[in-house]
């Protein structure tokens, strides 16, 4: 006990850094279990619309760039990768592999974001974004019109997360610098990681049900 | 008792200046921090009830104009909800009690439990701004098309003050859930918690998994107010009514938000002023988890008549007669606890009676609007209105009541005097109950709810309802005189003026700021009382 | 149907008064019976009992669901119009109440009725959300925009009854309020022919059936460029995508605002969208009109213009939901 109460990492209410450790990963999960809800309101929408108006909904979804779509998903899937090796490098002690796998991580995602920025750039000429000069060729635009409000709502408020996680890695990537990690605390990496494939994961998602659904006519 | 003085250093003078609170990490302080805001809010909220009985006084629109009168119930509504009764007993009694009450020196996560107190005012300052600035008169229920396309009024800003509120619900919610599970002290099993703990368990759950639904409806509308998204907008193809079962999604188990922490208080209550284990510990607890669970399955039944399929409706029908038996179990178990008690009528007990009456009135008709039949006539007028005052006034307030009252003297260290307190609680009662009884009756003869003017023949009643809201008034100005009396001329409470079993009673009173010498070993269920010496004859 | 409502509201509210005494009784009661009577007395230890668990668990479980059973059937049966029914249009509008009789006659914020027959209201709002509540019928129904609700009743005594608007609308919501009015047959009958003159809903449809042009495309000789809409009603329609829908008044409103959401087997999605250009009055008179065209010239109210109303390959004959009572629905033919 005398040992881990001088543990710099020890927050003076809890007992031992296990119990913290526990209290941080159990928090990051009920955080994510909050976004997954966050993000459900959205999905129950897109999908309720989609399943009423199949027709547009399928000839909006075809106008998406697929090639763009599926770069984008390989690089999101390599960053959960990397991300997962630079937890695995902070639970072994390695600190520079920690660093260089977060730098990959960081630079997958702001490749991520990049190339959304080109689709969002493409619908813009398009004159596929609601409110500004909307535009679609075919049958029922109004109703092209609620799917790229969902696409821009969905993409976008994912994007945002992006972004978020992208400002929580350049904190770990400063910390794991500053050498606050060891092998024997490194939660702030672990939850961050979570954090990560999360994001993942909600595009794992938003990638079928926006660009693939109806691909086939 | 025996040593009439407060403990040289506690949680209150362990430091002094303004600093020393915006920037504390302490759940004691934060907890104050909250009561002071929600105060606050609380007498806002109440001016506008009080407006709008005044103005239903007769029954043309005379005391003010429509469009005022829109905005007053709306604000009453999103006063009362979203920023005093959602926080009132989490937030305050909830972060004060939780991590003493398993034993722990602090919650989780202190900084991020600061960081839900500025959250929430950030948000509250931003609805308030919309309130001066004009207000909002869409109903606290923002029901689309209307808030989306047809009202006026400071709509975005009030939505994203909501929307910010709500998570400090998530954050609060979150640091008890991790509280709970991690930080438990050795000994206390889920099973000897107090059933305040369940209670609150309970509720963050609900504020974990229902607020993030709001938040983003919320934010829909704002979009489809900026955007023209058009979600919600029948001319793109959108359907208004989706709005409804994305809002009631969370604002039903919000019901749930708002009552259960007052179930969990009365459940404190009942045990430590008969002095007795709670009848059936268990069906107790579990019928807190049983009741957030069904809460997420009943949202449909605030949307019989909005054109919902016969059969969806009856779903949502059976359902809520289901959410309906954990609560009976509830109320079954503390009249069963009360026998071969040993009584007392302190003030917290009477407003634990008080909950109890109001409650199963409450509760009762609230089986009126699952029934189908009944709910298509009820719906949308004061009956609705009448039952929700009962649960969230009669039920959550008075358990909320019951709660300052019963740890007054843990987080001031003082008594109040016990007799105004009985008064008050009796004067609360019966002001209540002539306020809003009468709406049951208004409700039935069809007087629809949000109605500025209303045909004279409601008028007799609306007029009992009205001197009902006075007395009520006056019967809440009673507490705040004598408590602030207390403060510094209140009696020395000691470490356990009830004779209460529980970890808050066996520190002192205030209590230190990291609560704990040195961690409990908990040996024993809650509750405990029986095994004392003296039983009664 | 008041009477069905009632007996269901007393007797929760028998229930209700049961409990709230037992509960009521038994706190005072242990109240005084086991108050504290030393300073430092403690209760008595009491056994748990399953046995009283599982009783209070089942026995209001099992009032749940008798009262569910009671309150089901009311409600299916508020649901269910009769074969037989007198069909009124409203259209809720801030902060108005506007009727649209199938012969003609259009009232505000009044609905003139007879005693005794099954009126079945059909339902839309122009803006926002309106509900349709008459207190003494015990009956009420949200009114939507984009939508069509129904709700029926069948009054049983004269008289003039509050009809309000319950859900919240503005800043008039609360005046947004009219009058029922049941009368007798005959002076009903009466209250109609004072209103003759007024043409009925489905000229004013076909008039404007005419007017929008829609008569140029949806030719009832089957030669133009949109579908034959004799028999369309009540049938089901084939759709280019392979579905098939039932032609209801809300598949006809969607065909005439957002044209291209189900396009008919073999046509072109061509037609453009009326949103905007006609009112929700307007859509119900076409949509009266489009139910009149039978597919049968004798049956035809107005002649919806030349030719033989032969069904075009697209248009599927009359199919069998079409009700029976159509006719019968106009009174004063």
């Amino acid at each position: 006990m005398a040992d881990t109460l001088h543990d710099p990492a020890l927050k003076h209410h809890f007992d031992d850094l296990g119990q913290q450790h526990e209290a941080a990963t159990l928090g990051m999960w009920v955080f994510l279990a909050t976004e997954m809800l966050f993000f459900g309101g959205l999905f129950t929408a897109y999908m309720l619309y989609r399943i009423w108006y199949p027709e547009t909904f399928g000839a909006a979804s075809r106008t998406l760039d697929l090639t763009l779509g599926t770069v984008n998903t390989i690089v999101l899937i390599t960053s959960s990768l990397t991300m997962a090796l630079a937890v695995h490098a902070a639970a072994a002690g390695k600190r520079r592999k920690l660093m260089m796998f977060l730098g990959i991580t960081m630079v997958l995602g702001a490749v991520f974001l990049a190339i959304k920025g080109i689709e969002y750039y493409q619908k813009f000429e398009e004159h596929h974004i609601p409110g500004l000069g909307f535009h679609f060729e075919g049958a029922a635009p109004e109703r092209a019109n609620l799917f790229f409000s969902l696409y821009f709502a969905m993409t976008g408020l994912h994007a945002l997360h992006m972004i978020i996680g992208l400002g929580v890695m350049t904190v770990m990537l400063v910390m794991a610098a500053r050498g606050r990690f060891s092998a024997r605390w490194n939660t702030p990496i672990e939850i961050s990681g979570l954090y990560w494939h999360f994001v993942d994961i909600i595009w794992i998602f938003l990638f079928p049900l926006l660009y693939l659904v109806d691909r086939h006519r | 008792m025996d040593t009439p003085a407060l403990p040289r250093t506690h949680y209150l003078n362990a430091e002094y200046g303004l600093k020393s609170w915006l920037l504390t990490t302490d759940h004691k302080r934060i907890g104050l921090l909250f009561l002071g805001a929600i105060s606050l809010f609380f007498i806002l909220g109440g001016i506008f009830a009080g407006l709008i009985r005044l103005e239903l006084l007769t029954p043309p629109g005379d005391l003010v104009s429509d469009d005022t009168y829109n905005k007053l119930f709306t604000m009453h509504g999103i006063v009362m909800i979203f920023m005093f009764l959602i926080p009132s007993i989490p937030a305050v009694m909830g972060n004060f009690f939780v991590p003493i009450m398993i034993g722990a020196r602090d919650l989780a996560f202190p900084r991020l439990n600061l960081l839900s107190w500025y959250v929430f005012m950030a948000g509250g300052l931003f609805t308030l701004y919309a309130i001066v600035t004009g207000g909002v008169d869409t109903g606290w229920t923002f029901y689309t098309p209307f808030s989306t396309m047809s009202s006026h009024s400071n709509v975005m800003t009030a939505a994203i003050g909501i929307f910010i509120m709500g998570f400090s619900s998530i954050l609060n919610g979150l640091n008890f859930i991790v509280t709970i599970h991690t930080m438990r002290a050795p000994g206390m099993t889920w099973f000897r918690m107090p059933l305040f703990l369940w209670a609150m368990y309970a509720t963050s759950l609900i504020n974990v998994l229902g607020t993030p639904v709001l938040a983003v409806t919320l934010f829909a509308v704002a979009l489809e107010r900026a955007f023209h998204m058009g979600i919600f907008d029948p001319a793109y193809g959108g359907d208004p009514i989706l709005f409804q079962h994305l809002f009631w999604f969370y604002s039903h188990p919000a019901v749930y938000i708002m009552i259960l922490p007052a179930m969990g208080v009365v459940s404190e209550l009942v045990a430590a002023f008969s002095r007795k284990t709670i009848f059936g510990y268990r069906f107790v607890a579990f019928s807190s988890l049983a009741i957030a669970v069904f809460g997420f399955l009943v949202w449909g039944h605030h949307m019989f008549v909005a054109g919902m399929s016969v059969y969806a409706a009856m779903i949502f029908s059976v359902l809520s007669f289901l959410v309906a038996v954990p609560s009976a179990v509830k109320v079954f178990n503390w009249t069963a606890t009360l026998y071969k008690g040993s009584i007392s009528y302190q003030t917290p007990m009477l407003y634990a009676f008080g909950f109890i009456g109001l409650f199963t009135v409450g509760g009762l008709t609230g089986l009126f609007l699952a029934s189908l039949g009944v709910d298509v006539h009820v719906t949308d007028t004061y009956f609705v209105v009448a039952h929700f005052h009962y649960i969230m006034v009669g039920g959550a307030i008075m358990g909320y009541l019951g709660g300052i009252h019963y740890w007054w003297p843990k987080i001031t260290g003082r008594m109040y005097p016990d007799i105004w307190g009985r008064v008050a609680a009796v004067v609360i009662f019966l002001g209540f109950n002539l306020t809003f009884f009468p709406q049951f009756v208004l409700g039935y003869m069809g007087m629809p709810r949000r109605y500025h003017a209303y045909p004279p023949e409601f008028q007799a009643l609306n007029v009992l309802s009205t001197a009902g809201a006075s007395v009520m008034g006056i019967g809440y100005l009673i507490p705040v005189i004598y408590l602030v009396w207390s403060l510094k001329h209140g009696a020395i409470a000691g470490n356990n003026p009830w004779g209460a079993k529980g970890l808050e009673w066996t520190i002192p009173s205030p209590p230190p700021t990291f609560n704990f010498d040195k961690t409990p070993v908990v040996t024993e269920p809650a509750y405990a009382y029986e095994t004392r010496e003296t039983k009664r004859g | 149907m008041a009477g069905k409502v009632d007996a269901l509201y007393f007797f929760l509210v028998a229930v209700s008064a049961f409990f709230v005494i037992l509960i009521a009784a038994l706190v005072i009661f242990f109240g005084i019976r086991y108050r504290r009577r030393a300073h430092d007395e403690v209760g008595t230890k009491v056994v748990p009992s399953l046995a009283l668990e599982l009783a209070w668990t089942i026995i209001p479980l099992c009032l749940g669901l008798v009262m569910f059973g009671w309150g089901a059937s009311v409600y299916f049966n508020e649901a269910r119009p009769p074969a037989e029914t007198l069909d009124i249009y409203v259209v809720g509008k801030q902060w108005m109440w506007k009727f649209q009789h199938l012969d003609g006659q259009r009232e505000i914020n009044e609905l003139h009725v007879p005693v005794g027959r099954a009126v079945r209201l059909t339902g839309t709002s122009e803006d926002v959300i309106h509900s349709f509540f008459v207190p003494a019928f015990r009956l009420k129904a949200d009114v939507i925009p984009g939508r069509y609700t129904t709700l029926w009743f069948n009054a049983t005594k004269t008289g003039r009854y509050h009809l309000f608007c319950a859900e919240y609308c503005g800043t008039k919501h609360s005046g947004m309020t009219g009058t029922v009015i049941v009368m007798d047959p005959t002076e009903y009958q009466a209250w109609l022919a004072g209103g003759a003159g007024e043409e009925s809903l489905a000229s004013k449809g076909q008039k404007a059936f005419q007017d929008l042009a829609c008569i140029t495309c949806h030719r009832a000789d089957g030669q133009g460029r949109g579908p034959v809409l004799d028999g369309v009603y009540g049938s089901k329609v084939s759709l280019n995508n392979g579905q098939i829908v039932l032609a209801d008044e809300a598949y006809i409103r969607e065909s005439i605002l957002s044209p291209g959401a189900k396009v008919t087997a073999g046509f072109q999605p061509i037609m453009p969208t009326f949103q905007g250009l006609v009112s929700e009055e307007q859509l119900l008179a076409l949509i009266e009109y489009v139910k009149s065209l039978k597919g049968r010239p004798a049956n035809q109210p107005a002649t919806a213009g030349p030719g033989d109303p032969a069904p075009g390959e697209a248009t599927p004959a009359r199919g069998p939901q079409t009700p029976p009572d159509r006719q019968q629905q106009n009174p004063k033919k």
